[in-house]
Formats: structure tokens, C-alpha cells, sequence
């Protein structure tokens, strides 16, 4: 993000795709900004894959426009578009060394072969492969493999890099590693990247913005504290993080749930359908005594208690409205003695955390 | 005990059966191999006495030369323009929606599925009209309609086995995509191709039915004149030809799976 004279913003408007019957892209607007950290987030067939197809030129859409920087796409070849692109496979070149992966962009760009040379150890050295450029890819562990692919899509310093789901067949813990370090080298290039994904946990911790993919729509674009804190629709809020939902009634932007109104600081989106409230287990507040006049009262009887580790869920019986999840870190609640089975337990959810979400977007 | 004994048995049968289905497949093929070296004038198995005389009788014949010579150019350009031609044809099925390719692939194989009587008969009175008969463009191209399958075959096979994902790659990385598939794709079904191209060559050099109806004169093939040879006079020259003709085959095959070990493997 520190230097946005290389990198290019990429703008998507009403680009559509249909295979047949089945409308993979409806009517998609997106602006991605220059060096922007953008994740394309939604289940499988959501059609994330298809709109970085687009993106890439190897799905023609239907209609719309795809401009990077001020130059229109929508025409252009893929080689012709200057992307760097990382794949789920990897898809090296197994008979190839490493190093010649790593310089084919530059060989097919016609780099003299020394150049070749220096550039693609820095881009090996860069993804910390240094002096592993002699090797065969079938030497190398996925790990590796995923590393030699970056380098790859980024020694020829394209202006925007794509990714489709570069870690899913890594190990979690490996995954994990990779994330940060794929965040730490985004800030090191100058590049605009675009990454699918449909792992929510790694949406958030490796993007500026998330765009939230659903039946080839995007439903939500935020940076992800706020698509957390406030998703515009139950699609968004059910498919980020953990929560549970209740039914609620909502009349002249003011909800109730089992008669009784709720406080809320935030906005309810505009929808179709009914209107639910939900409840992100972490966000509940285990009070000792009465719940405060300032917060919603979700107070009701423990219905089991499961230890996991570096927490505790609580299940909670409402009184009215059925069964809350609320998440308590096993530290303190060791310190303040949960309630046991089948007594009462005082839930406090402040305004502030009170989401309220239309079952469908607008 | 009694089950390793058991299968210890059931392996030997095994081993017996395989044996004797493999004998039975080589063994009339490797029959003519002793037989061309026979000196007697008339086919006898087993030989009776040891000479080279139908070698020499085949090779100084001007009449055999010249099958042999229209045999082999024709292999060769049934080759070189079946194995392209199938290979992009299998690329382009490979690259297209399941619909066109599972329809395509019943039109493709149909030469392999038809008589070959029938293919002859079409072909024969088509190149009546056009004139191809007896020339050596017209056994070229009846040939390459018989090739193709076996090349389409062989290389989207191998196209199955190869993560397409790379020859995008390369195409998002720069690559056009007659690059692309120049450096990445081919590189990685070449043993398919040249698997291919080798059944093309055989197909053409063993073909009968089709050379017997529009090959004669001058373009006649070694197939059409063995087949008549063998119709007139049954001398060991036969013999001798086909020892040839295995020879030249099993080499290729040989020199194919050489070429293809260690290859293609990779994935």
C-alpha cells in the first residue's frame, strides 16, 4: 500500500455470465483500488472462481466492463493483460528446475538469459528459496511448491497479481504461516492483488477488503472489522465467523424480539424477507447480577456447558426465543465460576454488537 | 500354512496361464522367422536347410523395392500429417464443453468401429470419380482417415493425465497460446504424441483391406503385393518380407518406449 504509482485499480462494472441456465455472474460492480489487499469470499459456486477467470481473460462474460487502471480488458487475451497468477494446483511446470518456472514469464518476454538469471534468484530469494533454483519440482515439498509459484507470478513485477485459493492444500498450520507471510510480501510488492478463497478465517486475516460472493452476486464489500461487526445481510453475518440467529420483528426500523424491543447503535440493511438477530458468541456478556438497563437482557437457564480448550461455550436456554451459544475465555471463567446445568445465567448484549440482518439483500 | 500353500499355488497357475496366452499370441508371428530362412522354394515349417536366398530374392527384386518404397513414403506422410492433425484435433476436444467432446469422440473413433471392406468400398468409388486411385495421395490420405483415431485416442489420453491449470499459467504469465502449448503442454504428452504417431506409421505399413482396392501399378503397397504373391505363388519371399516388416516394427516400438521411459511420468 506504500506506493501506488505501479500498481493499477481494476474496475469491474455490471459484468455477467451465464453457462446455459445457471447465471454464474449477475450484474458484478466492483472497484478494487490500487495495491488494494482485495479477497473474493463465498462458498464453492458462489462464482468468486469465475469472476478471477474474467479477471484473468480465460472466461469471456456475457457483458459488462473489466478496466485496469484506464485501459478496458474486456477484449484482451490473457497473455496480454500483464497479471501475475497463482493457482490452486500451483500448476508449475514439473519438467522444469525451479529456476526455470521462476523465469519462464521473463523468458516468454524475451529478458536476455542472464537477466533471467539474476532476476529470478531475487524472486526465489524474496519467497526465501534462495539457492533452491537447481532443484525439480518434484523435489520440492507443497510448501515449497506454493513458494515457487509466487515467485513466479511476481518476478516479471506485474501491476496486479491473482490468487485462487493459493493454501487450501496446505496444512493448517503451514496455511497459517503462509498467510502472514503472504500479507508481509503484499506490502513489499507493488501490486494489486486479488485472492479467492472461500476459508473466512483467512479472508480476514489477510485482506484490506472482503467481497462477499453469493449465487453470483457480491453481497457485502468491507474491510474485515466491519464486514465482522456489521454484515448487511444473514448470508454475510452467518458465513463470517461464528453466530447464532433468532427470528426478530422489525417494524419502522425498530426490532423486537419476544415483545420486547432491542437496543441497537447499528443500522438494519435494507432486504427482502423477514429480519434475524445475531448473536456472535464472544460478544455476549456473562453479568453477575441483573443485566444493565443499557443492554439487551438475553438472560436464561444453562443448558450445557462444553470446554474447548482456550474457551468455553456456554448453550443457553432463552426464555422466549430458543437456544444462545455465548463463548467465554476458560481463563476467566475459571476465575468466576460459570453457573452449572440448569441454572440461571445473567447475558447482556450491548447495543453496540446488536446485528440485525434481512434474510436476503436487497 | 495351508493358505500361503494355497496361494502359492493359485500364483503358479497363474503364471502357467499367462505364459501359454502369451505363446499362443507371438507365435505365429515369430513362425515366419525360421521359415524365411529356409532354402527350400515352397513355405516349410520346420526349415530344412538354412539360406539367405529369399533375403537376396526380396531385395534385388525392382518389383518388391518398389512396394516397399511406395509402403514406407506412405507411412511417413500418413505420419506426419496424422500425428499434428490428431494431436490438435485431441487438443481441441480436450478444450471443449463435454457435449461437443462425447459427440466428437463417437464421429473420431468410427474409422476403428466400421469394417474396413466398407471403408474400402466408399473410398474406392469416391476416388473413382475424383481420380485418386492408384496414386499415392490418395493411399495417403484413405491412410490418414485410419490414423487419426489412434492418434486422437492416444493423446487425449494423455491429455487426462496433465493438469490443463499449467498451460493457463503460462497464458497468464505472458505466454500466447500457441507458446503455451508449444513449451508447456507438448512437452508433457510427448510420449502420448509419439505413441501416437508410431501406431500411425503401422497402421499405414500394415494396411491391407483399403491398398488392395485403390493401390496397383506403380503405388502399389508391400501388403497388396504380399497379398498377391501369396495368392499366385506361396514362395518364402513372404517369409522374408514379413521378418522384415516385424523387425521394422517391434525396432519402432522398441525405440518409442525407450524415447517415452521416464517421460510423461511426471505429474
Amino acid at each position: 500500500m506504500t506506493t501506488a504509482a505501479q500498481s493499477l485499480p481494476i474496475d469491474i462494472a455490471n459484468l455477467s455470465k451465464a453457462y446455459g441456465s445457471v447465471k454464474a455472474l449477475l450484474d458484478v460492480s466492483l472497484n478494487i483500488a490500487a495495491g488494494e489487499f482485495l479477497t473474493l469470499l463465498g462458498p464453492s459456486g458462489s462464482g468468486k472462481t469465475t469472476l478471477l477467470m474474467a479477471l484473468a481473460g480465460f472466461v469471456r462474460p456475457d457483458g459488462g466492463s473489466i478496466r485496469f487502471g484506464d485501459q478496458e480488458m474486456i477484449a484482451t487475451p490473457p497473455h496480454k493483460r500483464g497479471l501475475g497468477m497463482v493457482f490452486q494446483s500451483y500448476a508449475l511446470f514439473p519438467f522444469m528446475t525451479v529456476a526455470e518456472n521462476v523465469a519462464y514469464p521473463l523468458k516468454v518476454r524475451g529478458v536476455s538469459k542472464s537477466d533471467q538469471k539474476t532476476r529470478a534468484e531475487r524472486a526465489l530469494d524474496t519467497v526465501q528459496l534462495g539457492g533452491y533454483g537447481d532443484r525439480r519440482i518434484t523435489q520440492l515439498s507443497g510448501g515449497q511448491r506454493q513458494r515457487v509459484a509466487l515467485a513466479r507470478a511476481m518476478v516479471f513485477e506485474p501491476q496486479i497479481i491473482l490468487m485462487d485459493e493459493p493454501l487450501s492444500a496446505l496444512d493448517k498450520k503451514l496455511r497459517e504461516d503462509m498467510q502472514i507471510e503472504l500479507k508481509a510480501l503484499h506490502q513489499k510488492l507493488d501490486a494489486t492483488v486479488v485472492y479467492v478463497t472461500h476459508d473466512q478465517r483467512e479472508a480476514l486475516t489477510m485482506s484490506d477488503r472482503i467481497a462477499v460472493v453469493n449465487h453470483g452476486r457480491i453481497e457485502q464489500v468491507e474491510t474485515p472489522e466491519r464486514l465482522y461487526r456489521q454484515p448487511h445481510s444473514f448470508f454475510v453475518a452467518d458465513f463470517i465467523g461464528e453466530s447464532v440467529s433468532l427470528p426478530v420483528e422489525v417494524t419502522n426500523d425498530k426490532a423486537q424480539l419476544g415483545g420486547r424491543l432491542l437496543k441497537s447503535d447499528l443500522p438494519i440493511a435494507i432486504g427482502r424477507g423477514g429480519h434475524r438477530l445475531v448473536i456472535r458468541p464472544e460478544l455476549l456478556e456473562v453479568t453477575a447480577g441483573a443485566v444493565p438497563e443499557t443492554a439487551n437482557d438475553l438472560s436464561g437457564h444453562v443448558h450445557d456447558i462444553i470446554y474447548q480448550g482456550d474457551s468455553v461455550l456456554v448453550i443457553v436456554q432463552h426464555d422466549s426465543a430458543g437456544q444462545i451459544n455465548v463463548r467465554v475465555p476458560a481463563n476467566r471463567a475459571g476465575q468466576t465460576g460459570l453457573p452449572s446445568k440448569g441454572e440461571r445465567i445473567g447475558l447482556a448484549l450491548h447495543p453496540e454488537d446488536t446485528i440485525i440482518v434481512p434474510e436476503h439483500v436487497a | 500354512m495351508e493358505q500361503v500353500g494355497q496361494r502359492k499355488i493359485d500364483g503358479l497357475w497363474l503364471t502357467v496361464v499367462g505364459i501359454a496366452v502369451l505363446f499362443f499370441l507371438i507365435l505365429p508371428t515369430l513362425i515366419v522367422i525360421p521359415m524365411s530362412f529356409s532354402g527350400a522354394s515352397f513355405l516349410e515349417f520346420p526349415p530344412t536347410s538354412f539360406s539367405f536366398r529369399w533375403y537376396t530374392a526380396y531385395f534385388t527384386s525392382s518389383e518388391w523395392m518398389s512396394a516397399t518404397k511406395t509402403s514406407l513414403i506412405a507411412a511417413v506422410l500418413t505420419t506426419a500429417i496424422a500425428t499434428p492433425l490428431g494431436s490438435l484435433c485431441a487438443y481441441g476436444l480436450h478444450c471443449s464443453t463435454p457435449r461437443i467432446r462425447n459427440t466428437a469422440q463417437i464421429l473420431v473413433i468410427m474409422p476403428i468401429v466400421v469394417p474396413v471392406i466398407l471403408i474400402a468400398v466408399g473410398v474406392f468409388s469416391l476416388y473413382a470419380k475424383l481420380g485418386l486411385n492408384y496414386t499415392l495421395t490418395g493411399i495417403v490420405i484413405a491412410h490418414t482417415a485410419l490414423a487419426l483415431p489412434f492418434v486422437i485416442v492416444t493423446v487425449m489420453s494423455g491429455l487426462q493425465n496433465y493438469d490443463f491449470d499449467q498451460e493457463l499459467a503460462a497464458r497468464s504469465l505472458g505466454a500466447s497460446r500457441a507458446y503455451a502449448l508449444w513449451t508447456v503442454t507438448v512437452p508433457q504428452v510427448k510420449f502420448s504424441i509419439q505413441t501416437g504417431a508410431f501406431l500411425a506409421f503401422i497402421t499405414s505399413l500394415d494396411e491391407v483391406v483399403i491398398s488392395m482396392l485403390i493401390s496397383g501399378g506403380d503405388n502399389a503397397t508391400i501388403t497388396r503385393r504380399m497379398f498377391n504373391s501369396l495368392r499366385d505363388q506361396l514362395d518364402p519371399t513372404i517369409a522374408a518380407i514379413s521378418t522384415c516388416l516385424i523387425v521394422v516394427s517391434v525396432g519402432m516400438l522398441i525405440g518409442v518406449q525407450l524415447i517415452g521411459r521416464g517421460k510423461d511420468k511426471t505429474k
